[in-house]
């Protein structure tokens, strides 16, 4: 997996503020009678990169999902940006419009070209004339490698060509906090590392991010916190060196253990 | 190339080649596709003999027309004294002298150029929706095209479109003075109510106290003397142009979480669906003047049309319902994720897939919708198929023509909904971007 990583940067050189971009407090989730998520206790600062793992099942995606209300949380507090998520729609159109999220799938508008894709948001819900969101949008094509693709449609590109259409999507409304779920887990293994190049040279950016992945060699690489979950909750977290070279629970070795194991 | 040990490495690429010519022809397309099996063979004579039967009966019938004759036993005459006793022949004299009854019904004759001008303009109005190529702005024509189709076809005082224009004008105009001050949930309710109320209760007098001022008239023609073609097509068209926005609005009122939305649209959709047509059409003509405030005179093909286009719409929400159901939720999270409101992401991302999903089904229920005029007959309108069929037949120069006119006007139903059906093929074709 590891391998797939290209160049290594020093998390630690990389500066993190102190301003908090996401603060989520004693937050519970049910689907039905079903406890998801249990008192998650989150505070992700301004440019910290984050990736959360565990096993399937433990609530990961749900939980990066209450970020922008995709799912809806019950009990406690998420603050985004400053921003409380309510059912205020006002306040989750704010949200949204502040974090950009990419998913597993790539979920791109079939129906729309590439380019179409990129510029719809923009056009949309920032108002932004074509003409310069279509600027802007080129721009992203070509900061993910893949200019000369604009005028195709989403079928007619690889998965990994895909999965890097969604990220500049994303990225075409210029949000504060980007969000992965499992961006590489549908792709071929070497499609995975033009995604994970991607996604590190964001990172590099300062870009504020909370992936789930199963990734570890991006986590070495890029992440300044490593956050483990199990059963919906948050069974621990730390540095990743620190998480992958001495593990503290029972579970997060068994964990790691299976995951790097063989 | 080393063959001798178990290893390989290929040195040369190979070039591609044209694949194999094997046997090709008439010969081998009959074998594959005509004689391929016992049961397929047993299958081919059996089809060919039924095609033959039946033109060896139709051919002769046809091939013996008789176009000039003004009477049903003078046909017979000319028939049989150039056939011989007995012979049988197609009479289309009847088509040749009645065919204005056929297109216009008992429409005034002097007029006949209005239903010509609202046809021609119809398709104007028509072209830039179905071709995207034609310049945008015509859509505009297409938008205004009822209220000039409605004027040509009743004549009257051309205030009263305007005045029904002007409702959509002044539901705009709610909306968007009600959005700032309450919210886009009373914006939407002040757009569909207050259009609503001025129909009612306004358009008319309005429309009466303008006309005073500046009379511009046609001269008015009433509905009942509409019948054949046109009455099909004022009804197939309209009935169609309005039940597929009502049709998306059920689907998406029956997919809503809210509560009352879901359950009325469902309710509707349900009964809709378990009535027979003819019911509605019969509550159309008998009982829908009661609930109208009294003094309204309710016209009768507006009845029908209201009701052809409610029925039209419940099974155009369950088409599209289906289409919705096939498209992934993703579609859905990707838009809430970049941030489109509920109506954005309907109208740009998920109405175009599902309908696009949707269009065969789509054009059945149009081309069902458009052959199903016929059934106002029930009502006494004079639909072409029986309506004006039996007028014809009622005069003692046609008494007892049976199979010629009914050809006629299954031909016509026949180019229409053969032309709906191909061009839903192509917009299929043309939509198709999925590249799987
Ligand atoms: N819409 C839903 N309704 C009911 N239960 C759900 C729903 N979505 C998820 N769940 C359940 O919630 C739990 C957490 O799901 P979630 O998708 O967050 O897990 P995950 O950690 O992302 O797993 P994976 O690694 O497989 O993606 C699972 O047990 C799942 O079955
Ligand atoms: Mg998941």
């Amino acid at each position: 997996m590891s391998e797939a990583i290209a160049r290594h940067i020093d998390p630690s050189q990389m500066k993190v503020s102190d301003e908090v971009a996401i603060q989520i407090t004693q937050m519970n989730k049910w689907y039905g009678t079903f406890h998801v998520l249990r008192d998650i206790n989150m505070t992700v600062n301004r440019g910290e990169r984050i990736v959360i793992c565990g096993p399937s099942g433990s609530g990961k995606s749900t939980l990066i999902r209450c970020i922008n209300r995709l799912e809806e949380h019950q009990q406690g507090q998420i603050i985004v940006d400053g921003t409380e998520l309510t059912s205020d729609l006002k306040n989750i159109d704010k949200v949204r419009s502040e974090v950009g999220m990419v998913f597993q799938h790539f979920n791109l508008f079939p129906h729309l070209t590439i380019l179409e894709n990129l510029t719809l948001a923009p056009i949309w819900v920032r108002k932004t004339p074509k003409k310069e969101a279509e600027e802007v949008a080129m721009h992203y094509l070509r900061k993910v490698k893949i200019p000369e693709q604009a005028g195709k449609y989403p079928g007619q590109l690889s998965g990994g060509q895909q999965q890097r259409v969604a990220i500049a999507r994303s990225l075409c409304m210029k949000p504060r906090i980007m969000l992965f779920d499992e961006p590489t887990s549908a792709l071929d293994p070497e499609m995975i590392k033009e995604v994970l190049d991607t996604m590190i040279e964001l990172a590099e950016e300062g870009m504020t991010m909370l992936c789930v992945t199963h990734e570890m060699g991006f986590a070495q690489a890029v992440a300044n916190r490593v956050i483990f979950m199990d059963q919906g909750q948050i069974v621990e977290q730390n540095a990743p060196k620190e998480f992958f070279n001495n593990p503290q629970s029972d579970r997060t070795k068994l964990f790691l253990s299976q995951i790097l194991g063989h | 190339m080393n063959t001798s040990n178990s290893t390989f490495v290929r040195t040369e690429m190979l070039p591609q080649k044209a694949p194999p010519i094997t046997e090709a022809g008439a010969v081998k397309w009959m074998r594959e596709n005509l004689f391929s099996s016992p049961l397929n063979v047993l299958l081919t004579v059996l089809g060919v003999g039924a095609v033959a039967y039946l033109v060896l009966h139709i051919a002769p019938w046809l091939s013996r027309s008789v176009w000039n004759a003004a009477s049903l036993t003078e046909c017979r005459q000319i028939i049989e004294a150039r056939y011989g006793e007995g012979a049988t022949g197609a009479c289309w004299a009847v088509i040749r002298e009645r065919w204005p009854q056929y297109l216009f019904g008992f429409y005034p004759q002097h007029l006949y150029w209005r239903p010509v001008l609202a046809f021609v303009l119809l398709c104007v109005a028509v072209a830039p929706v179905l071709f995207d190529k034609l310049p945008r702005k015509m859509l505009w024509f297409s938008l205004i095209y009822p209220a000039v189709g409605f004027w040509l076809l009743w004549g009257g005082s051309v205030w009263v479109p305007v005045a029904a224009l002007a409702g959509f004008a002044i539901g705009y105009v709610a909306a968007q003075v009600v959005k700032p001050l309450a919210g886009t949930i009373l914006a939407t309710i002040a757009a569909v109510v207050t259009p609503v109320l001025w129909w009612l209760f306004l358009a008319g007098p309005a429309a009466d106290a303008v006309h005073s001022v500046l009379p511009i008239a046609l001269e008015s023609v009433r509905s009942r003397e509409f019948g054949g073609f046109i009455l099909a097509f004022t009804i197939g068209f309209t009935g169609i142009a309005f039940s597929l926005p009502l049709g998306v609005m059920l689907a998406l009122g029956r997919q809503s979480d809210m509560f009352i939305v879901n359950k009325l649209s469902v309710g509707f959709i349900e009964f809709i669906r378990g009535v027979p047509l003819i019911t509605l059409l019969f509550t159309a003509s008998l009982l829908l003047n009661y609930f109208l405030p009294p003094g309204t005179d309710f016209d009768i093909i507006l009845r029908v049309i209201i009701m052809v286009v409610l029925f039209a719409a419940a099974y155009i929400a369950e088409v599209i319902r289906g289409g919705l159901a096939a498209l992934p939720r993703g579609q859905y999270e990707a838009a809430d994720a970049l941030g489109l409101d509920y109506w954005k992401a309907q109208r740009l991302i998920i109405m175009p897939q599902a309908l696009k999903i949707s269009i065969p089904g789509i054009v059945s229920t149009f081309i069902g919708l458009f052959k199903d005029t016929t059934l106002v007959v029930f009502v006494g309108l004079l639909d072409p198929l029986k309506g004006i069929t039996d007028a014809v037949r009622a005069s003692t120069d046609w008494k007892g023509i049976y199979w010629e006119p009914y050809i006629f006007v299954g031909t016509i139903f026949f180019i229409f909904c053969f032309g709906m059906s191909r061009y839903s093929m192509y917009l299929e074709s043309k939509l198709k971007t999925d590249h799987r």
